[in-house]
């Protein structure tokens, strides 16, 4: 990716304004720190904090037979997503890999908008507009619509300062309405564990909201943080955790593929639940005190021989130990195998757990 | 910004305090901020002998893991085994208690023409 090719996110100037240390990711220079990651992520869990999404994308779907066509192309059914809510899914290819994860929003009967992953936006387009039924319409409106998710357990009450008149949604259900002319997407959704919600709205309109969010009490937060957050609930992070060479059945998301469904990949994905997996998606964590676990480390049994590498790792906020994710040989997944990580030449020992890494107590 | 007086100072951000011919070493307030939050120090094996700008040892941050170098020629001979417990102590007091390694210099002068603390003041502004 060179300088020419790097997008801003519209929120820019304010996250500089804010504080923030900017770092290229996924194609976009966002806020990867403010003061501190330990401290951001410190905020989500205990109060609350605000992330800026921006470089997500947005498409809109609609027409006649939206739902039939979306059960074709994405891996859970779309049938069970009321008007009002939204489903988390995936973009499988034709090998059952993932090409995408995925949040669908209902926002009629045959009005869907779809959250992609930032680096897939044109991918995902390209896929979606290759399988298009005819009589569909599909837009990329990433460039029209910011983001941001406020996440914790004050999340809520920020949510009430700025609306006071509004009803924050349940979980995973959505609300749109017009502020000023300008049109406002909220749902209950999040990467982070903690109750929280996404909200999106104009490019124009942007940073006033976050700043509106900061004020309210919302600490601004950034990638850095994100990522420790989600790893402790063991979220997966497409392009490390998962892949077009890996099914959503080895990440061990199957409960989000509706497999009596017929959409691209699945016969892969039947035949794997037969057959078996292969390899899983585990969780690793230290049980000794060590350096902190990274992405593309290597996995090792104790005699020596290499099982594979980290997909994703770091030092835990929370819990103030390593943790790391890895698709290790079915044999080698169980809960309680011991394993090393080799961290530039040394072994550190380290364990299969049980998912997620952190929960509220 | 801290940057006392009478240390000297790499390009590398990593500070050396001359006593006789034993230097102590650390990184500089300048370079705990960018870090931030330093979660793991992997210290250097006492005895070890090494060249000037050679990777001695690694500072980590949440987010990424720095190598430390060594900014002269000679032999480990102590490691602040503290902060194999506390390594934040390297963010607190970069200066004092969160030193790295101290070092058995081979050639005083390789001290001498590091950076001293005026021109490192002026090298991290630019």
């Amino acid at each position: 990716m060179n300088e020419q090719t790097i997008q801003q996110t519209p929120l820019a100037d304010l996250h500089v304004e804010l504080g923030a240390k900017m770092i290229p990711f996924a194609g976009w220079n966002m806020p990867v720190q403010y003061t501190s990651i330990i401290d951001e992520h410190t905020a989500v869990r205990e109060a609350a904090g605000i992330f800026d999404i921006s470089h997500m994308g947005q498409f809109f779907l609609s027409g006649n037979g939206a739902e039939e066509w979306l059960n074709g192309i994405l891996a859970n059914d779309v049938k069970k997503l009321a008007i009002g809510e939204a489903q988390y899914t995936f973009m499988l290819n034709e090998e059952g890999g993932v090409i995408d994860d995925l949040i669908i929003y209902r926002f009629g009967d045959d009005q869907i908008f779809l959250v992609v992953n930032a680096s897939m936006i044109d991918e995902d387009f390209a896929w979606l507009n290759k399988h298009l039924a005819d009589g569909l319409i599909l837009t990329n409106e990433s460039d029209d619509w910011v983001g941001m998710a406020v996440q914790g357990p004050d999340s809520s009450a920020a949510y009430a300062k700025l609306f006071p008149d509004r009803e924050l949604p349940k979980r995973n259900g959505i609300d749109t309405w017009e502020e000023n002319g300008e049109k406002c997407i909220v749902c209950r959704t999040g990467y982070t564990g903690e109750d929280g919600f996404e909200f999106f709205s104009s490019v124009t309109t942007g940073s006033a909201w976050f700043q509106k969010f900061v004020d309210a009490g919302a600490k601004s937060c950034g990638l850095g943080a994100r990522d420790t957050l989600r790893l402790e609930v063991c979220y997966p992070l497409n392009g490390s955790d998962l892949s077009p060479k890996r099914t959503p059945l080895q990440a061990g998301l199957g409960f989000f593929c509706s497999l009596d469904t017929d959409f691209i990949g699945a016969d892969v994905l039947r035949k794997q639940k037969e057959e078996g997996l292969g390899e899983r998606l585990v969780a690793i964590k230290y049980t000794v005190k060590g350096a902190p676990p990274r992405a593309h480390y290597g996995i090792f049994t104790k005699e020596g021989e290499e099982l594979g590498e980290l997909s994703s790792g770091a030092m835990s906020p929370s819990l103030k130990e390593g943790i790391a994710m890895a698709y290790l040989p079915v044999d080698f997944a169980k809960i309680g195998t011991i394993v090393d990580i080799d961290v530039r030449g040394r072994r550190y020992e380290a364990q299969v757990v049980k998912k997620p890494f952190y929960e509220k107590s | 910004m801290i940057v006392p007086e009478n240390f000297r100072y790499t390009s590398d951000h990593e500070w050396i305090l001359l006593e006789g011919d034993v230097a102590t070493v650390g990184i500089t307030d300048h370079a705990q901020e960018e870090l931030t939050d330093i979660v793991f120090v992997e210290l250097p094996e006492v005895g070890r002998e090494c060249e000037a700008e050679e990777a001695i040892a690694v500072v980590e941050s949440v987010k990424a893991a720095s190598d430390i170098y060594s900014p002269v020629a000679g032999e480990i001979v102590e490691a602040n085994e503290e902060l194999e417990g506390e390594p934040a102590l390297v963010n607190i007091d970069p200066h004092a208690k969160g030193w790295i390694f101290k070092i058995k210099v081979s050639n005083v002068a390789e001290v001498e023409a590091l950076m001293d603390a005026a021109a490192y003041a002026e090298f991290i502004v630019v």
